[in-house]
């Protein structure tokens, strides 16, 4: 069904050549805003999220930092009363536009959420292979493909002898890298996280902001996390958003995470990345 | 979480580990006043009733004084020792209990006087014989319900076949789709319910039987029961649908899915054992449906083994038939159809829990893993999002 974009099934039906070629594509937002039924929840916003890059988005609860995300994969449009505003360019297209299908637009740009949701009814295997079946596509090489995701998630070596075991026995931190596995089968340009490792413990934190370090080089990372330390280790640039109360959330300021700690501009956001609100 | 460790292996850690114990709530005392209330009360009303009144009171008087009684003497006792908040939690617990075996007593009196009237007739025969040559001078042991039995069968397989889809479709437009027409299609689900099943039966007979002269046969039946399970499974369907966590329809339809794709291979796998049970409690509602039948299988004392043509008989018309009859023997093997109905109805139970037992799509194996040793089971937050 996405045959308009043969370059994108044809690696899926080849055997994996050596190691992934680099990839990724550049998420342009400009002048996004949201809203909830009436109230309007995000303002303005504009960022670009370069390929090859992790863009971290920080900023107090509340203030649309999920909502923007959404936007970003066009989840925002299922919520019945959501609205919003301004354009999205996947690589220059638009991914609201007519030339992209919603279906199409999801297959390209993944989401890890917050609280790991492997398929309950499928196994392990199936589970890194559900994107496949759900988007309709054939791939000859399934069992590579299966175990390149596993690999990629840093997932590999733990399961490999339990493949066929319900997904619901992993451990939550496996269960999260089982989810990021499974977005990385259908091959995304970009991957959206939105505190993936919140519900996790320390080592499984560390083992995904390994991974998230290793998928840099061949998918575009943006990532929603409440973890400065965090911020600082995996992503290379970083944007703040804050909203004042009773107001649209706004991004402050946005830039290299080195400048977003060491020197902002802004003083909120000194304030807030050193822990003085928020 | 003190009995949770494992018991002392070697004298050592018997001597070092401190002892293991289940914290106790209830004491001897409890225990000791409970009864006191109960014999102190009933001695009174038996004092009052046998000695001093002038006249008999019926066995339930008896009964309900002494209950009332009872309350009021264990209330007063618990106040006295342990205060009024005690006083109430343990009156409470009394009249729950209550309650728990009012609800209990009736069911099992039923299941009890069947089984019990039943067994007395149940021959191996009475499953490969019928009704055709036995007269009504026959012993209770002769003739048989097979035939009844092959009709229940075949009416509730071609039921089951006919709302199964339908409810279960109907049960994803209501849950998935949420279309326009949501509100008026649950509110007729809803009242659909309470449709009265002898009207289902008129329905078929009114319109296929006069109307386009079909005649009485096991199917019509089935379009009877059909119409009658169809809400109850929609309904049961819709509840386990909506289980089904939202996250996993998103995270399907982040994966670039289709609508029709998450709810094809995401939903109704996941929700595929609680599925099963709502097909089950659609077929255990309609078994044991009579009043439909008379107007649409009619009902018969031979084998017809073909629900498309010709009367036929089921169960339920069976027990009707025979219970109606001034012969004692067609009376007792009346009690035996219904001890088989109700058996197959306990079948379908038992297998529903069976179904329903591993939470939706859950595998039978990962859910019957004890809590503690479910590694994940360590974060509250994932063992929310999967009740
Ligand atoms: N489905 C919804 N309906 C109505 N309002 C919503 C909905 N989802 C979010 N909001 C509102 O939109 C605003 C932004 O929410 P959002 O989830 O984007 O915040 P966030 O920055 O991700 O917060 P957190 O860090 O706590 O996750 C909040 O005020 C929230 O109440
Ligand atoms: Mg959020």
């Amino acid at each position: 069904m996405n045959n308009a974009d043969p370059t994108r099934t044809k690696p899926l039906a080849s055997p994996p050549d050596g190691p992934v070629r680099s990839r990724g594509g550049t998420l342009t937002a400009s002048q996004v805003s949201a809203w909830f039924g009436a109230s309007k929840v995000l303002e303005g916003v504009d960022l670009e999220m370069g390929a090859g890059r992790v863009t971290a988005l920080i900023g107090p609860s509340g203030c649309g930092k999920s909502t923007f995300l959404r936007i970003l994969n066009r989840m925002h449009e299922l919520v019945p009363s959501a609205s919003l505003a301004g354009s999205v360019l996947l690589d220059g297209q638009d991914i609201y536009g007519t030339s992209l299908r919603v279906t199409q637009v999801r297959r390209r740009i993944g989401m890890v959420f917050q609280k790991p949701n492997p398929f309950p009814a499928m196994s392990i295997a199936d589970n890194v292979a559900a994107g496949l079946k759900l988007t309709g596509t054939r791939a000859a090489n399934r069992t590579e493909l299966i175990e390149e995701s596993l690999s990629r998630a840093g997932l590999w070596n733990e399961v490999k002898g339990r493949l066929r075991d319900p997904a619901g026995g992993l451990s939550g931190g496996q269960q999260q890298r089982l989810c990021i596995a499974r977005s990385l089968t259908v091959r995304p340009d970009v991957l959206l996280m939105d505190e993936p490792c919140s519900a996790l413990d320390p080592t499984s934190t560390r083992r995904i902001e390994e991974t998230i370090g290793e998928l840099r080089e061949q998918v575009t990372i943006v990532i929603v996390t409440h973890n400065m330390q965090q911020a600082q280790r995996v992503s290379q640039r970083c944007a703040f958003f804050l909203a004042a109360e009773n107001e649209p959330g706004r991004v402050v300021e946005s830039g290299p995470t080195s400048t977003i700690f060491d020197s902002p501009r802004d003083a909120r956001t000194s304030d807030y990345v050193h822990g003085r609100f928020g | 979480m003190i009995h949770a460790e494992p018991p002392p292996q070697t004298t050592l850690q018997a001597l070092t580990a401190p002892p293991q114990y289940r914290p106790r709530t209830r004491r001897w005392s409890d225990v000791a006043e409970f009864l006191g209330a109960a014999l102190a009360s009933g001695a009174l009303v038996w004092l009052v009733f046998e000695r001093l009144l002038p006249y008999d009171v019926h066995v339930v008087g008896f009964g309900l004084c002494w209950y009332a009684l009872f309350l009021l003497t264990y209330s007063l006792v618990v106040r006295d020792g342990h205060g009024r908040v005690v006083a109430a939690d343990r009156i409470m617990a009394v009249l729950v209990g209550t309650g728990a075996l009012a609800a209990f007593a009736p069911i099992v009196a039923v299941i009890g006087y069947v089984a019990y009237r039943g067994a007395k007739v149940v021959r191996p025969t009475f499953f490969t014989e019928n009704l055709e040559v036995t007269g009504p001078l026959s012993a209770a042991t002769e003739g048989g319900a097979v035939h009844s039995i092959i009709g229940t069968l075949e009416q509730l397989a071609i039921a089951t076949v006919i709302s199964v889809p339908l409810g279960v479709l109907t049960a994803v437009y209501l849950s998935e789709v949420r279309g326009r027409l949501t509100r008026p299609t649950r509110l007729v689900t809803d009242a659909m319910t309470a449709l009265p099943s002898i009207v289902a039966g008129l329905f078929i007979y009114s319109l296929l039987i006069l109307q386009f002269g079909w005649g009485f046969s096991g199917f019509a039946g089935s379009l009877a029961l059909a119409v009658l399970m169809l809400p109850t499974v929609t309904i049961a369907a819709e509840q386990v649908l909506r289980v089904v966590p939202g996250g996993l329809r998103e995270a399907s339809l982040a994966l670039g899915a289709p609508h029709w794709r998450t709810v094809l291979s995401v939903v109704l796998p996941t929700a595929r054992a609680g599925l099963s049970t709502a097909v089950i409690l659609g077929m255990a509602r309609v078994v044991g449906e009579t009043a439909p039948m008379l107007l649409t299988a009619f009902g018969t004392t031979t084998t017809n083994g073909n629900p498309l043509n010709g009367i036929q008989d089921d169960l339920p018309l069976f027990v009707y038939t025979q219970i109606r009859s001034s012969q004692n023997t067609q009376v007792q093997r009346a009690w035996a159809g219904a001890l088989v109905l109700l058996a197959l109805v306990l079948a379908l139970f038992v297998l529903a829990r069976l179904l329903g037992g591993s939470r939706p799509g859950g595998r039978r194996r990962a859910s019957r893993r004890p809590a503690h040793a479910r590694p994940k089971d360590r974060q509250p937050t994932k063992r929310a999002d999967r009740s």
